[in-house]
C-alpha cells in the first residue's frame, strides 16, 4: 500500500509543481539555516583547535586575582611586580621561560601614520615564552633591560601600518609621550580568535615601559612557558606553589591570583561560540516552525480545493485512512523535499562564507541527516491535520463541492 | 474485514435489491422524506434508467445504490449483503471492487492524463504496474480514446472527458456501473455518442448499468424504465424481449 500511495502523492505533488516549490520555501530557509550555522560553527571549533596551537600549547598565563567565571565580585588583589618574576625564575625547577607582560594600548606614531597598539614591556624570553622568532633585527640585551633603554621590537602589523615599504630599524618610534628606536621585528603571527591581531603589537623592556608609559610598578601578568606539553599540568601546580607562598590568602578563600593555560582560554571562547550557536539555532528552529504552519496552511487551502477530487477518490473506493495517509505523505514529502533542497543551499552557503570567515569548511552527515528528518516530521506533524479533514469528508457533500 | 469476504462470486441473485427503503433527512418538523418505502431488484446485465424531476427521490436512490449512503429504514442488499452493517470503510471497499460511477461534471483529475485517470481505481486495487497499463489501454481502446492516452483533461473535449470518465468508471470490470446524469453537460449529438457507448458496453460487455436521467431520449436506450415522484416509484417501464 505505501508504494501506491506514494506515488499517489507523487502525482499530486507534480500536479502543482509551482505552488510545490512555494510551499516549502519555509523549509528550505529553516533548513539551510540550521545546515549554516552548524557547519560553521564547526568550522570554528577546529579553527580554535588550531589556534591553540598557534599560541603555543605550553603556554601558561598567570593574573593577579581571580578571574571568575559567571560573574560574580573579583576578589581584590594586589598586581605583581618584578619581584614575583624574579621568584619564579629562581625557584622553578620546570619552566623555560618566564615573561613579564605589562600590558596597554597606546598610541603608536611613525611620522604621519599613527594607529592604536598594544603595547608591552617585556624581556627577552617574551620570545621563548611565546615560541615567537624575529623576522629582522635583535632582541633587547641585558644592558637595554636593566637600563630602561629606549628600544623596541614591532609587529608585523605595526610595521605595515606605519612603516609601508620604509626601512624601519634604526627609526624613532612615538608610544604614548615617549619615544624609542625601532631594533627587531617579530615574525607574523596572524589572526588569533580570542586574543586579536597578535601582530598589532610593540614590545619595549619593562623597566622602559613602568617609568615612561605606565608610571608605576605593576606587571599585569606573567607569562610562563613548561618544559614540554607534558609537564603543563606539573608547571602549574609548581607556579602555584610558588605563588601561594607570595601571595598568602586568608584559609579557605580564594588565591589571589590565577594560573590559566591557553585550553581555558579557548573553552572561555567556545562557551561564547556556544551561546551564539545555540541562538542561531532558535532563529532556525523559529523558521522550521513557520515553514510547518506555512505547510499547514496550504495543506489545509488544497483540502478545500480538492474537496471534489476527494470525493472522485472516495467514490473510486478510496478508504479514509488511504486519503489521510496521502495527504500526510504529501506533506511530508513537500517537507522533505524542502529539508533536501535546504541542505544544498545550506552546505552551499557554508561553503562560499566560510572563507570570508576564515574558517574551514566541514561537512557533517549526521546533522544532514539531522535535518532531513526533522523536515519530514515537521510535514508529518503538521500535515496531519489538513490530512484528517480530507479523511472525514463525506463523499456524497464532497462530489457536490464545485 | 479483508477484500476477499466481500467475493460473492457465487451469488445468483440480483445484484441489487431494495427492500421498502425510506430515507429521511434531518429530525422533527423539518424532517425530509426522500424515499419513502421503496422496493424493486436489478439483476445481472440490466439496463435501467431511472427516471424523475429533482427531489423526486433519484440523487438520493443512487447515492444508496453507490453506498455512499445508507436507507433510514428498509434494507439495501448489494449482491446479498446488507450494506447497512458495513462500515464506512468496508463501503468503500464494495465500491473499489464493484461499482463504477460516471458523474454529470465528468469529474476526472484535472492536469492528469487520460492513462493516469484510468489508472487510478486500479492502483486503489493495487494491480500491478504492467497489468494496469494494459487495463486502462483496453478500457481507452473500449471507447475509442486509446490516441489520447497522455491528453490531460483540459485537453479533451467534453464527450471525450465523459468517454473518459466511463472508460475509469468501467475498468475494474464492476458489477454495477452508476451513470448520474451522464449526458447533462453535454450537446445532442454528444449526449447520443455517450448514451450509444453505454448501450454497447452493456450489450457486449454484459455491464450492468444504471442511468440517472430527466431526459427521455436518453432514457430511451435502457431496456428498463423506473420513474420516482415524491419518494416513491411511480411507474415501471420494460423493452419488449429483443
Amino acid at each position: 500500500m505505501i508504494g501506491n500511495i506514494l506515488l499517489l502523492s507523487f502525482r499530486e505533488i507534480r500536479r502543482n509543481v509551482l505552488r510545490s516549490i512555494l510551499t516549502t520555501l519555509g523549509i528550505v530557509i529553516g533548513v539551510a539555516a540550521v545546515i549554516i550555522v552548524v557547519t560553521l560553527g564547526e568550522g570554528t571549533k577546529a579553527q580554535v583547535q588550531e589556534e591553540i596551537s598557534k599560541l603555543g600549547s605550553t603556554m601558561l598565563t598567570v593574573f593577579p586575582g581571580q578571574r571568575r567565571r559567571g560573574g560574580g565580585a573579583r576578589v581584590p588583589a594586589p598586581p605583581f611586580e618584578m619581584d614575583d618574576v624574579n621568584a619564579l625564575r629562581r625557584e622553578t625547577s620546570m619552566l623555560s621561560g618566564v615573561a613579564p607582560m605589562s600590558i596597554g594600548r597606546q598610541i603608536v606614531v611613525y611620522g604621519n601614520a599613527n594607529r592604536r597598539s598594544q603595547v608591552v614591556g617585556t624581556d627577552r624570553e617574551f620570545v621563548n615564552v611565546r615560541s615567537w622568532g624575529l623576522a629582522a633585527g635583535r632582541l633587547f640585551t641585558p644592558v637595554e633591560e636593566q637600563g630602561g633603554k629606549s628600544v623596541c621590537i614591532i609587529g608585523e602589523t605595526v610595521r605595515k601600518e606605519l612603516f609601508k615599504e620604509e626601512p624601519f630599524l634604526g627609526k624613532t618610534l612615538r608610544v604614548s609621550k615617549a619615544s624609542c628606536e625601532v631594533i627587531g621585528l617579530l615574525e607574523p603571527k596572524g589572526q588569533v580568535m580570542f586574543s586579536g591581531d597578535q601582530d598589532d603589537v610593540v614590545a619595549v623592556p619593562v623597566k622602559y615601559y613602568q617609568r615612561r608609559i605606565s608610571g608605576n610598578k605593576k606587571v599585569d601578568q606573567i607569562y610562563v612557558s613548561a618544559l614540554s606539553d607534558s609537564l603543563v599540568s606539573a608547571a602549574q601546580s609548581e607556579v602555584e606553589m610558588i605563588m601561594r607562598e607570595r601571595r598568602p590568602a586568608q584559609p579557605g578563600s580564594d588565591d589571589l591570583f590565577t594560573v590559566r593555560g591557553v585550553q581555558e582560554m579557548s573553552s572561555a571562547f567556545q562557551s561564547s561560540t556556544t551561546v551564539m550557536t545555540g541562538f542561531l539555532s532558535a532563529i532556525a528552529a523559529i523558521s522550521l516552525l513557520v515553514g510547518g504552519i506555512g505547510i499547514m496552511n496550504i495543506m489545509l487551502v488544497s483540502v478545500t480545493e480538492r474537496t471534489r477530487e476527494i470525493g472522485i477518490r472516495m467514490a473510486i473506493g478510496a478508504r479514509e485512512k488511504e486519503v489521510l495517509f496521502q495527504f500526510l505523505v504529501e506533506a511530508a514529502m513537500l517537507s522533505g523535499f524542502g529539508g533536501i533542497v535546504g541542505i544544498l543551499v545550506g552546505l552551499s552557503g557554508a561553503w562560499a562564507m566560510a572563507p570570508l570567515l576564515n574558517v574551514p569548511f566541514i561537512i557533517q552527515p549526521d546533522m544532514m541527516m539531522m535535518a532531513f528528518v526533522f523536515s519530514a516530521l515537521v510535514g508529518l506533524v503538521f500535515g496531519y491535520m489538513p490530512a484528517q479533514r480530507a479523511a472525514r469528508l463525506d463523499p456524497i457533500e464532497a462530489l457536490r463541492h464545485e | 474485514m479483508t477484500e476477499a469476504d466481500l467475493s460473492t462470486a457465487d451469488f445468483n441473485g440480483p445484484v441489487v435489491a431494495f427492500e421498502n427503503v425510506e430515507k429521511v433527512y434531518g429530525e422533527g418538523e423539518t424532517a425530509v422524506r426522500a424515499l419513502d418505502g421503496v422496493s424493486f431488484e436489478i439483476q445481472a446485465g440490466e439496463f435501467v434508467a431511472v427516471m424523475g424531476s429533482s427531489g423526486s427521490g433519484k440523487s438520493t436512490t443512487m447515492n444508496i445504490l453507490g453506498c455512499l449512503d445508507t436507507p433510514t429504514a428498509g434494507r439495501y442488499l448489494f449482491k446479498g449483503v446488507d450494506v447497512k452493517t458495513l462500515t464506512r470503510d468496508q463501503r468503500a471497499l464494495l465500491r473499489r471492487h464493484y461499482l463504477g460511477f460516471v458523474f454529470q461534471g465528468f469529474n476526472l483529475l484535472s492536469r492528469t492524463t487520460a492513462l493516469e485517470n484510468l489508472e487510478l481505481p486500479l492502483i486503489y486495487r493495487r494491480i500491478s504496474k504492467a497489468e494496469r497499463r494494459d487495463m486502462a489501454m483496453g478500457a481507452l481502446r473500449a471507447v475509442g480514446l486509446e490516441d489520447r492516452e497522455h491528453h490531460t483533461a483540459s485537453e479533451l473535449s467534453g464527450g471525450q472527458q465523459q468517454r473518459v470518465a466511463i472508460a475509469r468508471a468501467m475498468v475494474t470490470r464492476p458489477s454495477l456501473l452508476l451513470a448520474d446524469e451522464p449526458t447533462g453537460n453535454l450537446d445532442t449529438a454528444r449526449s447520443q455518442e455517450i448514451m450509444e457507448l453505454l448501450a454497447r458496453l452493456n450489450e457486449e460487455q454484459g455491464l450492468t448499468i444504471v442511468l440517472v436521467t430527466h431526459e427521455n431520449e436518453m432514457a430511451a436506450f435502457a431496456r428498463r424504465k423506473l420513474e420516482f415522484r415524491d419518494g416513491l416509484i411511480v411507474s415501471e417501464w420494460h423493452a419488449e424481449a429483443a
